[in-house]
């Protein structure tokens, strides 16, 4: 067997378009005007995120974020500032409802073309203890409207 | 070097596979893997010797007695204890130094006090210190560390100038390896009039310990980081010191009479462990002991420092690598990044080849800030390592290399 390369699973989760996410993240800083905001942090591996909303009505029309930690959790805080701007805070939680269903290995949910690049994380399902980076910006988010 | 293969061959847990590859555990600075006379050692008090100590009238909690203070008379020994009261059986260093701390701490520590500790100390040789310097209104003084990871001996020698109260630190770094010079610091610490508490969660694994030599007051150990059980270790302290301490933990066995409002305590070392204690969990360590200096801690300090040299090499080779710590006079911790790829990601690249460290930041956040890291990934050797698994550990990261496009796939 060639161990020179890694296994296909692997492959699976560091795909090119979240290694992107991870290096070059969209949204990232601080958002004037911030109407919600909240920071959650992973104990256990020190991911962090601070993440900023500007909800005008029902609509979040902008959000930002400052973190650090893996690719994973990183790369998915990029994707979800994406998909939930400009989109209703109702549609913006169902979406985190998607997210968890693809994270359990949904396979309808990995096929949504709603969830735009996040889809990419569908490979973190084989990876049950990096679930939680993938979450943490979402549940940033729901913590954040929460109040 | 040690023969690892034959090693390995005591130990059932080593014989099993991770993702479908043979185990390559280098996580011994989290907990060691046990050997199967250690197994053996736990199942067989369970099977013939269990009964509660100190307190049966009959024969066989006499041998459930016995079998403890063997035990602890077998601690002494390991690490020339002064003597066999001197050893409190502790569920493990994080006790024994809370012990301390709110024992000794909070009898002698008072308002403006200072206590010592280091930039390199785990969280369990600090918190309990600020928590103890909170209540009091003493202050905690954080001496520095080196570019090369080394404790900084004139900022050493400034913090002493206070006359702390304490002073703690680590005899070896869980996360950067770096054998602290202990018994020196032991002696300036008393020059300043300082008690001394040695960390030996990471050295008394790895290297041979004589407290008596190092000249400290307190020392914790644990059991789990020296192939013995979960839950067991112990705080090893001068007796004078131990007697003239108020009890820790109330309850049955450290008492000697109860009155309605008042009680006297039993001698040493039963004043300091109150209820049923762990028996098989000081079994068990005396079991790991009797198999540690079945090698000779000499040769496993020796062959661990091998394997971390090796390792060290081979990782400063590839491009992108950071090693911390110093290079020399160190343990067999090695603790690395790799560009921008967070030690998280790297844990999980290599656990699909069985290769098993930690990414984190190991326990020691004021050090990680000082080494201007969130996180590092580390490899900690023991006596059932060998080449192949640094082998194994370089040829996994080359494929994290090659995910985050450092190498070519």
């Amino acid at each position: 067997m060639d161990t020179s390369r890694p296994e296909p699973q692997l492959s699976a989760l560091y795909q090119e378009l979240i290694l992107d996410h991870y290096r070059r993240p969209r949204n990232k800083g601080t958002l004037e005007g911030a109407t919600h905001s909240v920071a959650l942090n992973n104990p256990l591996c020190g991911d962090e995120i601070d993440l900023q909303l500007r909800l005008e009505g029902d609509v979040i029309k902008d959000v930002r974020f400052i973190g650090r930690g893996c690719s994973i959790s990183q790369a998915a805080a990029s994707m979800m500032t994406q998909v939930v701007k400009q989109r209703r805070l109702a549609d913006a939680l169902a979406l985190a409802d998607r997210m968890s269903a693809m994270m359990h290995g949904d396979e309808a949910a990995a096929r949504d073309r709603t969830l735009g690049d996040l889809r990419a994380l569908a490979g973190v399902a084989k990876f049950p203890v990096r679930v939680k980076c993938a979450m943490l910006p979402w549940n940033a988010l729901k913590d954040a409207v929460k109040s | 070097m040690l023969d690892a293969a034959r090693i390995r061959t005591d130990f059932p847990l080593l014989r099993q596979q991770e993702n479908k590859h043979r185990i390559v555990y280098l996580d011994n600075a989290a907990t060691t893997q046990k050997p199967q006379a250690v197994l053996d050692a736990l199942a067989n008090y369970y099977r013939t010797t269990n009964a509660n100590v100190h307190r049966g009238a009959y024969d066989l909690a006499i041998r459930a007695t016995e079998a403890y203070e063997a035990a602890r008379s077998r601690v002494a020994r390991f690490v020339n204890a002064w003597a066999p009261e001197g050893v409190v059986f502790t569920r493990g260093t994080t006790e024994a130094i809370n012990l301390v701390a709110g024992s000794y701490g909070r009898a002698n520590v008072r308002a403006g006090d200072t206590v010592v500790v280091t930039a390199m100390d785990h969280h369990s040789n600090l918190v309990p210190w600020q928590i103890l310097c909170q209540e009091k209104g003493a202050t905690i003084r954080m001496v520095e560390i080196t570019e090369d990871g080394r404790l900084d001996l004139s900022d050493f020698g400034r913090a002493l100038e206070r006359r702390p109260k304490l002073v703690a630190f680590p005899y070896v770094s869980n996360a950067l390896g770096t054998i602290n010079p202990a018994a020196q610091l032991a002696r300036l610490a008393h020059a300043a009039g300082a008690v001394v508490l040695v960390d030996g969660a990471q050295s008394t694994p790895h290297l041979r310990v004589d407290v008596q030599a190092l000249d400290c007051d307190f020392y914790a150990l644990s059991g789990h980081k020296m192939l013995g059980p979960m839950g067991s270790g112990a705080l090893v302290a001068k007796p004078a010191l131990l007697d003239a301490m108020p009890p820790y933990h109330g309850g049955g066995e450290m008492i000697s009479r109860v009155w309605d409002d008042h009680s006297t305590y039993n001698q040493l070392p039963h004043k300091f462990e109150a209820g049923t204690p762990n028996v098989e969990g000081a079994v068990g360590l005396a079991a790991a002991i009797d198999y540690l200096e079945g090698i000779g801690l000499d040769r496993i300090a020796e062959h661990e420092v091998a394997l971390a040299g090796a390792a060290i090499e081979q990782l400063s080779r590839i491009e992108g690598v950071t090693v911390y710590g110093p290079r020399d006079h160190r343990a067999g911790v090695v603790s690395f990044t790799y560009g921008d790829i967070h030690p998280h990601d790297i844990a999980t690249i290599l656990d699909q080849d069985g290769v098993c460290i930690r990414a984190g930041h190991h326990c020691t956040q004021p050090l990680m800030r000082r080494l201007n890291v969130a996180a590092t990934a580390r490899a900690s050797f023991y006596v059932y390592n060998d080449r192949d698994d640094v082998t194994a550990l370089t040829t996994a990261l080359a494929k994290a290399g090659a995910l985050f496009g450092y190498v070519p796939a």
